[in-house]
């Protein structure tokens, strides 16, 4: 039986075990791949994608659980790359090998749709769910800022 | 470098039947000249720089991407001598179907190989260009400007770089001879130009060898043994058969390996041999709480790395004595190590996050016993390796792989836990100082270091260091570890410090087999050094009763060394004699990587909780010398990273194991810096157009560490030694 659900605006539906993580349904059935793999528990934030606006681990979040719901991923945050929070992450070249971002962004994205002014406390305290091996920390927290600025 | 890392005599005595035209190998033919840079090994133009049709211009490189910023300064090199804009210049690496063979990224020495064989071809490439545009116009090559790749004459003529390819001829080999422009004519090396790999990385788009999909693709898993060496006895094929998508399941010695036609699948396939497999024997690993003691017991092959004496130490010297310890540290990257493979008519195309597709390519040809004319690897960039992680051996596993299913790509995926337990780690190290105090002045130091080794990577002569070769039907032999030759080192990497030290002797105890697989971690050897040395550096600037800044400034004669000194002590307001409260303070350390490379001093600020242990670094500034800089923001984004990485060892760091085998498998039992413990870091460069332009990736970590160690001991006036500085060893140390 497939399970219905809209991404990035558009109707998608899988086929296969209503258990299977929407991670790989994202990456390999949509072929929307800007949604990372990092470590499959739920510990990393590489996965995170918004489910009705909210952010989530797609590694932790079976398909049958969004049926229904509109996902967004990292290439639907804006239809042509301009969301203000890419703008900024390019304008503070925030990432180095650049795996973690996806969900960085994402996981900023959640916390600027229910609070469009956050202070820098709660711009980490929100953040601390995305790890960054490259040590690429203060750029993310300067972009977030740029784009609360400039959003 | 680590071409040097096998014996030369042991090679010609026979030992391998092929004959490895081994790239980094500096031996000259008759009449030839030294070239600069990767020049030497990969002597004509052609191999780094095509110009098109269009005007624009291809750029070859055998260097890669690991985040660290490299192919945007390559390429800003190239466009700045060819006077092309940045945005006409293609790059192209790591293929050994079309790059120069450059051997490993690593070392941090890209920019100075692979960027001065693009400094030096491009102008070369320019020059070539300007003639035929002198004989085309008529006109003296000297009266002809450049710009964005249009040749001008005075009268206003012009001719495009695209106009003269037909008549181009760039299968020659480079001169070195045509000078490149002068750094104060340079209008895009030295600017913070944007990273070209950063807008994919912004937006999802395909920007990782994990994300690359192929007509036809499977997914592939390999199912990893309980401990090093155990041998595969036998597994439940017929219940793996059973699950949905199975494909092929792959067995070659103790190889284990399953494919399917979904990702899911694979990995239930994989849990499910794995719960079916079963094992004999394996490598008992030590105990742990005996670690370092077992560590000291091994065989070691000993070799003073720097010996000299002067004067006799004057009687009444006051002696200090310390032991430093670095336990095993996990490469940790974000994204678990993957590859591609193909095997179509006999041959294998692979898409590898390999720090070096020639020296993989060597090691893939003995595991699959093909020719390595046979076997294709692309680089496709992947997470942050911060060295060897698992890319080359994900590499084989792929390949052996798709050798069960021709013309059908198979893509490996390591899961976390495989990432964890089954990359080589960088390894456990100890370090012990002994040195004589005497008016304000060191006059006697004594340094031993035992160490595995810190560049076991594939590309050597005497075997395969793909470790799924080592088990596989027809095994491969495992290669005699050495160590990287100084004055780069490995082991005994910045093992010589930078100061004047008339009376010295430094020895190297390289361990080369060790109970857990080890090789090369961001800075290999530097970092527990550095740890070491400044560690010590305080401990004597304490014995002789002298403030840090001051002691280390009374030993150097560098004036670049003072000068990074000097910078961060100015920029964070270093009061001589300051000391910390119990609960705050301050410390610096310094080091030239490699000791001939990036100067870097740091002055780090930690915060103790007294009660439960934790160190917080809230600050950390740093001063940086790398010579001419190619791109500013990206030397600052490095060094940042690497404080921040270095402060994540630090404090928190180090693989578990017991004697079963490694305990550190997932993010909760090897826990890493997060953003709430991030210092916030303030850098300061030096810029020097006129000196070598040096690589940073690895310059900052050192410094950061032992200025941590240092800062503590401000703070608390108690010495940690061993690391990381957890607060386990900080309320014992605070007692």
């Amino acid at each position: 039986m497939a399970i219905n659900f809209t991404v990035n605006g558009k109707a998608a539906s899988s086929e296969g075990p209503p258990t299977t993580p929407l991670l790989w349904v994202i990456r390999e059935d949509l072929k929307l791949t800007g949604t990372k793999f990092g470590c499959g528990t739920g510990l990393c934030g590489a996965c995170m994608v918004h489910i009705e606006g909210k952010r989530a681990f797609s590694c932790q979040t079976q398909i049958s659980e969004v049926a229904g719901k509109s996902v967004t991923t990292i290439e639907g945050l804006s239809p042509d790359s301009s969301h203000p929070l890419q703008k900024a992450w390019l304008a503070e070249q925030v990432p180095q090998c650049g795996y973690c971002q996806s969900g960085q962004i994402m996981s900023a994205a959640d916390l600027l749709m229910q609070n469009p002014k956050p202070t820098r406390d709660q711009i980490i305290e929100h953040m601390n769910t995305n790890i960054c091996r490259c040590g690429t920390y203060q750029r993310i927290v300067r972009a977030i800022e740029r784009a609360t600025r400039e959003a | 470098m680590h071409a040097a890392a096998f014996n030369r005599r042991q090679f010609t005595a026979g030992l391998g039947a092929v004959v490895v035209a081994f790239s980094l190998d500096p031996k000259l033919a008759p009449g030839q000249e030294r070239l600069p840079g990767g020049l030497q090994n990969n002597r004509r133009l052609d191999a780094w720089i095509r110009i098109n049709a269009d005007g624009g211009a291809t750029v070859f490189t055998g260097k890669v991407e690991l985040g660290q910023g490299i192919l945007t300064a390559l390429a800003q090199i190239a466009a700045e001598e060819l006077d092309l804009p940045l945005s006409r210049i293609e790059m192209i690496s790591g293929d050994t179907g079309r790059t120069p063979d450059e051997g490993h990224t690593s070392g941090s020495v890209s920019i100075e190989s692979s960027g001065t064989a693009l400094r030096m071809a491009a102008a070369e490439v320019r020059s070539i260009l300007v003639g035929l545009a002198a004989n085309r116009l008529g006109t003296p090559a000297d009266d002809l400007m450049v710009a964005s790749g249009v040749i001008a004459a005075p009268d206003g003529r012009k001719i495009g770089y695209g106009e003269l390819v037909a008549a181009l001829d760039l299968k020659r080999e480079a001169t070195a001879k045509v000078r490149p422009k002068a750094a104060p004519n340079y209008k895009v090396v030295g600017q913070s130009v944007q990273r070209l790999d950063i807008p994919a990385k912004v937006t999802g788009g395909v920007a990782y060898v994990q994300d690359i999909r192929l007509p036809g693709m499977l997914h592939g898993r390999a199912v990893r043994p309980p401990r090093y060496g155990s041998k595969l006895e036998g597994f439940d094929e017929a219940a793996t058969r059973a699950l949905p998508g199975i494909v092929a399941i792959v067995r070659d010695g103790s190889f284990l390996g399953v494919i399917a036609e979904r990702e899911e699948q694979a990995i239930k396939a994989r849990a499910a041999l794995h719960d079916g497999a079963k094992w004999s024997g394996g490598t008992e690993l030590p105990d742990p709480e005996r670690g370092y003691d077992h560590l000291l017991s091994l065989r070691s092959v000993d070799t003073v790395a720097s010996e000299q004496r002067a004067t006799p130490p004057p009687s009444g010297a006051r002696i200090v004595e310390a032991t430093y310890r670095k336990p095993y540290l996990a490469h940790a990257s974000m994204g678990p190590s993957c590859a591609l493979a193909e095997f179509r008519d006999g041959r294998f195309t692979i898409w590898s996050h390999t720090q070096g597709v020639f020296p993989l390519r060597l090691d893939l040809a003995k595991s699959l016993q093909v020719e390595p004319a046979a076997i294709r690897c692309i680089f496709a960039e992947g997470a942050g390796c911060y060295g060897r992680n698992g890319h080359d051996d994900v590499a084989l596993d792929a390949a052996l792989l798709a050798r069960a299913v021709p013309g059908r790509p198979v893509r490996v995926q390591w899961m976390r836990d495989d990432e964890f337990a089954w990359e080589p780690y960088g390894p456990a190290m100890v370090m012990k100082a002994q040195a004589a105090v005497a008016d304000g002045r060191i006059v006697d130091w004594q340094y031993e270091l035992w160490s595995g080794p810190h560049g076991v990577r594939p590309g050597v002569p005497d075997g395969s260091n793909l470790f799924a070769s080592w088990s596989l039907e027809q095994p491969q032999k495992r290669p005699l570890a050495r160590n990287i030759p100084l004055p780069a080192g490995g082991s005994d990497r910045n093992a010589i410090p930078g100061y004047d030290l008339p009376n010295h002797r430094i020895v190297n105890h390289f361990i080369p087999e060790m109970p857990i697989w080890v090789s090369s971690l961001r800075t290999l050897g530097g970092y527990a050094n550095v740890f070491a040395v400044e560690s010590f550096m305080d401990e004597l600037a304490s014995a002789a009763g002298v403030d840090p800044v001051a002691f280390r400034l009374a030993h150097l004669t560098d004036p670049r060394a003072r000068a990074v000194i000097e910078a961060v002590a100015k920029k964070t307001g270093w009061k001589a004699g300051e000391t910390g409260d119990g609960a705050r303070g301050r410390g610096i350390a310094f080091a030239r990587y490699k000791t001939l490379a990036t100067y870097v001093t740091v002055v780090a600020e930690v915060e103790i909780d007294r009660a439960s242990g934790a160190v917080r670094v809230p600050r950390a500034t740093a001063a940086v010398d790398a010579g001419l800089i190619i791109n500013p923001d990206g030397l600052t984004n490095q060094i940042e990273g690497g404080i921040v990485q270095s402060v994540s060892w630090t404090l928190k760091e180090e693989v578990r194991f017991d004697r079963r085998g490694i305990l550190s498998r997932d993010w909760a039992s090897y826990p890493i810096l997060t953003m709430p413990e991030a210092p916030t870091v303030e850098v300061e460069l030096i810029n020097r157009p006129n000196e070598r332009p040096l690589g940073a990736g690895e310059a900052s970590q050192g410094p950061a560490a032992a200025a941590v160690a240092n800062a503590f001991a401000n703070a608390t006036g108690k010495r940690i030694r061993d690391l990381p500085l957890n607060p386990a060893r900080v309320k014992a140390a605070l007692g």
